[in-house]
This record gives C-alpha cells, sequence and structure tokens, in this order.
C-alpha cells in the first residue's frame, strides 16, 4: 500500500472515528514489518528501551510463533500524547481498515479513561530517558551488574499499589504526635473523691485507655507505622543502596506504573475497541466486496475457546449489553424489581440513552468496576460463562458452578490488585534487628512456594538484611526466611502473626 | 529502525547456553534431544525463563471459562509435574524450542564433562583438490560456453559499436565475445575420522538397552563431528553374524539369535583393513552389547583379533556394556583380565540411563 493511499485512508477513518464522537490525540501511523512489529512488541511498545534479555527472550518467543503461525500482532497502540500505533505492512486493505478503526478507538480510551489520567503521556521520551541512563550505568558499573540488578527489580515489580495511582505518595500520619514524647504513662484521671473513684474513674475504662496508648505508642515504635503496599516505593526510601541503583529501581516502578492502568482495563480497553471498529467499518467504511474479509478477521478476534475468558469477546458484549439496556430502560429500582418475566423480557421504556451511557463507563470506571456492575444473571446465562477450577484427583481443569455470584466472584479476585498477591511491607524493623517483614493478605488462594523463595532472595539483595514474608500454607500461618545463605519455613500462631 | 534486538537476542542465547549446560546431565539420560538434530542444529526444548515474583499457586486458581456443559465437565488437563500447559486465562508455562549449533552444544558438552580436546593421530588433516566450476574463461570447449554471458558480451558489443537495431534485434556472437565456463580449484580437508558403531542385537538387547546406546551415540557423534571437520560414520550388528548396515537399520533392528562378537570384531577389522587405511584416518570404535557372549573360545578369538587387527590401528577402542537383565556381562571382565594396561582400550559398564553420563566422560575424557 503506498503512503499517499495509506494517508488518504487515516484521514477518512479518523474522520469516522471523530463523527461518532470519539475524543483523541493526535496519532502517529508507522508502518513496519512482521520482524519489527515483533521487536516493537517484546519492548512492551517502546522500541527505545534499555536492553535487557527477557525483551530477546520474549522476540524469540515471538519470532517461532509467528513462524510456526499461531499468532500475529496486526497492530499495536502505545499511550502517549501523540499516540503510536504500529501497523503491520503485510495487513491487506480491510485488515488496515479495520485496525485503523481500533486504533483510534484505543486513542479515545487512554485519553479520556480517568485510570490512565496520572499515566505520563510523554512516556516514548521517558522511556528514552531511562535506556539513556541504563545505558550510562551499564558502561560505567558494567552491563552484568546492571542486567543483574535489573533481574531483581523484575522480580518485584508487581509490589506497587495499583489503587494509589490517583495519589501515590500521599501518607497521612493519624497518630497523635505527642503520645510518644510523652515520658508519663499513667492516664489522667479525673478529680473525685475517693468513695466516688470507681464510678467516676471505672478500672475498666482506665486499662482500656491504658492498652490504646500502649497500642498507639507501639504503632508509634514501628516502622512503617501502617502497612505499606508500595513495596517498591518502600525500597527505593529506605534501603541501603547506591544511588545508580536506586534510580534503576525508581525507573522500573515509573515503568510499573505506567503499565498498571492497561492490566485495570484490559477487558474494558479490548471491548470498546472492538466496539467501535465493528460500528465504524459495517457502518461506514466497508465497501460490499470486502464484507466477507472484514466479518473473517473479526470473528476471529472474538472467537473463544472453552475455558478461556477473551477480553475482546466479553468486554465487546458488556458494551453492548449495556447500550442495549440503557436504550430500553432496563436498569434501575423499577427493574430490578419486576419478577413477571414476561414483561421483563419485553421492557421497553425508549430511554435511548444506550449510546451516552457507555461513553459514560470508558470514562469512570475499569474492569473491576465494570464487571461488578453490569455483569447480570441474564449476560452470565446468554454467554454461558461457568467457573473452572483444578480437580486434584484427576489433574484436570473441571467446570465448577454457573451462577452469576461465582463467576464474578471468581473474575474480581483474578483482577483484584492486577491478579497479584496482596504484599506489604508491615516491620522493616523486625525483631529489633533491622530485618524486613513482608506480609501476604491471604484470599484463599496460597503463594507459590518456589517463586516466593526466590523473591525473597532477590529482595534480600536490595535490603541487605534478613527478609521475611508472612503467608498461609495449608491450614498454618507460615512464615518464611531467607538470610542471605539460608532458607527457613516456620509456622506462626495466630497471635504472633503479624 | 536497527535491530536493537539483536543484543538482547544474545544476551538470551548466552542464558540459554547456561541452562543447557545446567540441564546437560538431563539431556543426557532422558534423550530428549534425539530427533531433534538437523544438519547443524539442535532445537532444545527449554521452559520459557521466568524471573520469580511473588505469585499465586496456579492450581489453586481457578478461572472464568465460556461454553456449554454441566458442572464436572472437564475442560483441560491441569499442570503436568514439570508445570506444561494449563486451561485457563493463566498463561500457562510456555516451552520455547531454541535452535543451538551442533558446535556450540559440543562446546558446552566439552565444558560440562570436562572433555580434552582430543589430539589426532595423524597431524596433518588430509586435504583433497577438487574443481569447481565457479568462474568464467574466454577460453574453453564448446561444450562449456557459457550461453547467457556470450549473449550479453555480443549485445554489449553491439550497442556500443552502434550495430544494435532496436527493429531487428539480431545479436550474433564473434569469436571475442564468447565465455566459457570455467574451474577453480579447492582445497577440501577430507574426511579424516571414521566412527565404526557396532551393537548387539541379539534377543537379550531388549528396547531400553538400546535407547542407551542410541542416546550415546548422539552425544559421541556430537563430540566428534566438533573435533574432526568430517567424519564418516559405520554401523555394524551383529548377532551370531555381523554385517555392516545403515543408521536406521542398525537401531531398529532385532534378532533372535546368539551372540558372537568375534564376527563384528572380525568384519570391523575387515572394514578398516579394506576401506580405512590408518595412515590416513583416525578411527573411533564403539561397542554396545549386553556382555553375553557365546562359550567355546569366542571371547578368546575376539581377543586375539583386538590385539592384533584392531589396537594397533584405532586411535580408540570403546566398550560400553549396557546391563540387561538377560545378559551375564562377563564379557567386560574377560577384557578387563586380558588387557590391563591397553592405552586405546576403553570400558565402561553402564548400568541404566543415570550411568550415560559417567560413561561418556570415560569414553570421551582421554582426548585420543
Amino acid at each position: 500500500m503506498s503512503k499517499k493511499s495509506l494517508d488518504k485512508l487515516i484521514k477518512q477513518m479518523e474522520a469516522y472515528a471523530r463523527g461518532y464522537g470519539l475524543d483523541f490525540y493526535p496519532v502517529i501511523f508507522e508502518m513496519v514489518d512482521f520482524e519489527q512489529m515483533n521487536e516493537v512488541a517484546s519492548y512492551g511498545g517502546f522500541p527505545v528501551r534499555y536492553p535487557h534479555w527477557r525483551f530477546g527472550m520474549q522476540y524469540r518467543y515471538m519470532e517461532k510463533s509467528y513462524t510456526y503461525g499461531l499468532h500475529k500482532i496486526y497492530e499495536m497502540v502505545i499511550n502517549n500524547n501523540p499516540c503510536y500505533a504500529y501497523l503491520l505492512d503485510s495487513n491487506n486493505l480491510v485488515d488496515q481498515k479495520l485496525v485503523i478503526a481500533h486504533v483510534y478507538a484505543h486513542c479515545d480510551f487512554f485519553k479520556n479513561n480517568s485510570y490512565f489520567n496520572n499515566t505520563n503521556k510523554k512516556m516514548v521520551d521517558e522511556m528514552a530517558n531511562h535506556g539513556m541512563r541504563i545505558h550510562k550505568y551499564a558502561s560505567k558499573y558494567g552491563f552484568e551488574a546492571v542486567e543483574d540488578f535489573l533481574d531483581t527489580c523484575f522480580s518485584i515489580e508487581n509490589l506497587i499499589d495499583p489503587n494509589a495511582i490517583f495519589d501515590v505518595h500521599l501518607h497521612p500520619e493519624d497518630v497523635d504526635g505527642d503520645i510518644l514524647e510523652e515520658e508519663d504513662r499513667t492516664v489522667p484521671k479525673l478529680k473525685s473523691k475517693t468513695y466516688m473513684e470507681p464510678y467516676i474513674n471505672p478500672p475498666e475504662y482506665l486499662k482500656k485507655r491504658r492498652d490504646e496508648r500502649e497500642e498507639a505508642r507501639r504503632r508509634k515504635k514501628q516502622f512503617p507505622a501502617r502497612p505499606e503496599k508500595d513495596v517498591m516505593m518502600f525500597l527505593i526510601d529506605f534501603a541501603p543502596l547506591p544511588n545508580w541503583k536506586r534510580d534503576i529501581l525508581s525507573m522500573i516502578r515509573e515503568e510499573s506504573y505506567y503499565f498498571a492502568p492497561q492490566a485495570q482495563t484490559r477487558i474494558m480497553n479490548e471491548g470498546w475497541a472492538v466496539y467501535w471498529h465493528s460500528k465504524i467499518l459495517t457502518e461506514k467504511a466497508l465497501t460490499d466486496s470486502e464484507l466477507i474479509d472484514y466479518a473473517d478477521h473479526h470473528s476471529g478476534t472474538l472467537g473463544v475457546r472453552p475455558g478461556v475468558i477473551n477480553p475482546y469477546k466479553l468486554g465487546l458484549e458488556l458494551f453492548k449489553d449495556i447500550e442495549y439496556r440503557w436504550d430500553t430502560g432496563r436498569f434501575g429500582k423499577e427493574y430490578e424489581e419486576c419478577d413477571d418475566l414476561q414483561e421483563k423480557s419485553s421492557w421497553n421504556l425508549n430511554t435511548g440513552e444506550g449510546r451516552e451511557k457507555i461513553f459514560q463507563v470508558r470514562k469512570i470506571y475499569n474492569d473491576m468496576m465494570f464487571i461488578d456492575d453490569f455483569m447480570t444473571e441474564e449476560f452470565c446465562r446468554e454467554h454461558k460463562l461457568f467457573t473452572y477450577r483444578l480437580n486434584p484427583k484427576t489433574n484436570r481443569y473441571e467446570i465448577e458452578d454457573r451462577s452469576v455470584e461465582k463467576i464474578k466472584e471468581r473474575l474480581l479476585f483474578n483482577l483484584t490488585n492486577l491478579g497479584h498477591p496482596y504484599i506489604s511491607v508491615v516491620d522493616a524493623n523486625y525483631d529489633n534487628r533491622g530485618e524486613l517483614y513482608l506480609k501476604h493478605r491471604f484470599d484463599g488462594v496460597e503463594l507459590r512456594i518456589d517463586y516466593a523463595k526466590a523473591t525473597l532472595e532477590n529482595i534480600f539483595k536490595v535490603w541487605n538484611r534478613p527478609v521475611h514474608v508472612q503467608t498461609v500454607i495449608g491450614e498454618n500461618i507460615a512464615i518464611l526466611s531467607y538470610d542471605g545463605s539460608n532458607h527457613r519455613e516456620r509456622t506462626v500462631s495466630k497471635e504472633n502473626a503479624a | 529502525m536497527v535491530q536493537r534486538i539483536d543484543q538482547d537476542l544474545r544476551r538470551f542465547r548466552k542464558i540459554i547456553r547456561g541452562i543447557v549446560k545446567k540441564e546437560l546431565k538431563k539431556y543426557m539420560t532422558t534423550g530428549e534431544l534425539l530427533g531433534k538434530k538437523g544438519k547443524d542444529v539442535v532445537s532444545i526444548p527449554i521452559q520459557q525463563i521466568e524471573i520469580p515474583t511473588f505469585k499465586y499457586e496456579t492450581r489453586k486458581l481457578g478461572g472464568v471459562g465460556q461454553g456449554d456443559g454441566e458442572g464436572g465437565t472437564p475442560i483441560g488437563s491441569g499442570e503436568g509435574e514439570e508445570g506444561v500447559g494449563g486451561a485457563g486465562n493463566i498463561p500457562g508455562q510456555h516451552i520455547l524450542e531454541v535452535d543451538i549449533s551442533i558446535d556450540e552444544l559440543a562446546q558446552i558438552m566439552g565444558e560440562e564433562l570436562e572433555l580434552p580436546n582430543v589430539h589426532p593421530k595423524n597431524k596433518h588433516s588430509i586435504v583433497t583438490e577438487k574443481d569447481r566450476y565457479s568462474t568464467i574463461s574466454r577460453t574453453g570447449p564448446e561444450t562449456l560456453r557459457h550461453f547467457r554471458r556470450t549473449f550479453r558480451e555480443a549485445l554489449k558489443r553491439q550497442i556500443a559499436s552502434g550495430t544494435y537495431n532496436i527493429h531487428n534485434p539480431i545479436v550474433v556472437p564473434v569469436k571475442e565475445d564468447k565465455r566459457y565456463r570455467s574451474w577453480r580449484v579447492v582445497k577440501q580437508p577430507e574426511t579424516n575420522a571414521v566412527i565404526i558403531y557396532i551393537m548387539d542385537v541379539s534377543g537379550s538387547m531388549g528396547d531400553e538397552q538400546k535407547q542407551i546406546v542410541r542416546i550415546e551415540s548422539f552425544w559421541i557423534d556430537t563430540w566428534l563431528k566438533h573435533q574432526y571437520q568430517g567424519i564418516e560414520t559405520k554401523y555394524v550388528i551383529h548377532d551370531a553374524a555381523a554385517s555392516i548396515v545403515d543408521e536406521h537399520t542398525f537401531f531398529h533392528t532385532r534378532e533372535s539369535g546368539g551372540t558372537r562378537i568375534s564376527s563384528a570384531y572380525d568384519l570391523c577389522a575387515k572394514l578398516i583393513e579394506e576401506e580405512y587405511s590408518p595412515v590416513d584416518w583416525n578411527i573411533y570404535v564403539f561397542h554396545f552389547s549386553d556382555g553375553d557372549n557365546w562359550g567355546g573360545g569366542d571371547t578368546q578369538t575376539c581377543i586375539e583379533i583386538m590385539q592384533e587387527r584392531l589396537f594397533p590401528h584405532v586411535n580408540l577402542f570403546c566398550y560400553g556394556q549396557v546391563a540387561s537383565p538377560y545378559g551375564s556381562g562377563a564379557f567386560i571382565n574377560d577384557l578387563k583380565q586380558a588387557f590391563p594396561e591397553t592405552e586405546n582400550l576403553i570400558l565402561s559398564g553402564i548400568s541404566g540411563r543415570e550411568e550415560i553420563y559417567k560413561s561418556i566422560k570415560e569414553f570421551l575424557g582421554k582426548g585420543r
């Protein structure tokens, strides 16, 4: 396809997209061949990234599966202002139309969804800066040393607080600062005559107050004062690292926060893009002869296999369902409380608010809220959703349940904290020996122990003192520890656990 | 766009190399790499390397799917012990096939097994001269005339001299236009090593024993191919009688007869005498058997053949005795007694797959 005709096509598609009310930063399209595409994809979309073997591995993997015809990347979009979009130059015209429309919808999402508000819109430049700095460190401190430390950083890159994206640095202290300074540990009493003493200053009350003060005192002495979910930030602030390592750790943390919203909105973002490419193509851009090719490609995008949720499909269907429900007024108290199935199935108030609603949803929701709010019983039934789990006897995954509660619960669990275990720093002076104590908030699924141990080794490299993580193994609360040479595993009683 | 990724790929290859080195013992005992060998490369399946993070035990993490089926309908198998595959929206562990050149594999093998480089018997490697038709000359026999070049020259001359008529494009070559294919003498290192594999295919050698031989021969091949420019391989099977076969037959023949090892040694000696003059060739003989030779003085015959017709000629004579439930396994001891101090004889008992590693080390550890 010539540059000129491509430019024309892009202009046209952009006009269609804007016509539907999509709103995006300028988009810069680049045509790449499949090798370049695989390369860009290996770097997570940033061809200017620092060197690391992980990207090489990614590339080798993609190259192989492309060669075997297992996968093909049609496009890639980068959340940046301007947005960068890479198109595969071997796409035929219909594919190109489709992916351009798809790209514009993604760009609209990046610009408008509130979870992306605080992402760096000059991330391409930032990544290039990171690349430069890491190159500089590599030439100064040795490539191996830098790469080694990057491995360590990647090992803890998921220990951030994705919910803090709106407010990363706010940590109010609400412990009365005077308490620690007070030398006098007695609880002040009201004046009373001796015979009135038990009534005016009841002993239980005094004890309670005393305990409270002790607790506050203890917490104040404890560091951090409250559990810190952003373990990376904690390490950046307090681990004894040379400056270059601290800088690298901060860069990796910054990248984690940059990518977090994409993981938080994957289903919505893809659903939104598919919704719009199908809308734009079927209503505007397709010629008659292109229909079959379009349908083929489109259905490929939406294909489902049993046991796998296709985020494109799930997102699209939810958006369509929302549009339909708000077009027909199938929401709110009256509809919910209607128990006449006949009436419910033919419910139509002609509200016509569907389009407006989906634009609103794409602005203020993330995947968790999206599913929690809009996945209905009817939806689960219609789309034959189910939960599955491993049957240890047969070593096979089996269908477990089809109730909407279970499905939501499982989906939300897999989305909570981006699907990672919830881990925070609870004590940085454990045992009064400057050891780092992490806690895994147990939500019903155990940690993978071999990985946890290897991760502890990596955290040790940063903290330089023994590290511990409290988790649950089987029925027991367990503490895994690593002291620089040995691993230890012990169970503790509930009272002694953090 | 510059291929930045090349640098990262190189780093990745280095890491792979480390992994292959670490896992070499496993590859050697399981025979995982057999059949993965191409002409110059071996594809090695390795688990995609994952940087450890705190993550959930995948097996305990269910998921949500879409499709028909009652409760309890299986939708996919769980991960095996090694953690391969797995259904669901949890990405399974990917197996990545990486290609490693045979040379590199041999290098890794050499480092890991601490194998000395082979010192060829003949310092000079034999070089043959060969003609390659790869150039063009102005003279030559008409049979070697290069039509297109000749035509082109004629066309060039006619255009230059203005005799070419675009409307009547007749091109007539004259003598000066003629071009002929010509040869150049290329020096080629001659195949100068030969491996002769001898295997006992009598009834007592079962599939497991053959598999062990197969794995051993894979690694021996890899190593020696790395050490010599060109290498030839010959296969001899024997039960009560011996014959020269191709590779496939070698590994897939099963006879029910008895064992007369001398028949094979005799054939092997003949082969060397007739085809591989020890002056020009580095000769390696590997014999695998379960050590259950016929009585009646055959072992004595073997010893004589070895002493007189094999040892003086070969670089290395390796005898690997694969333990089988049927054989008496006396042969290896007989050889031990007969040749307590023969330099180019190596004896190795292989009681199971775990010992392949050890025996390869024994076989190749002398650097002969």
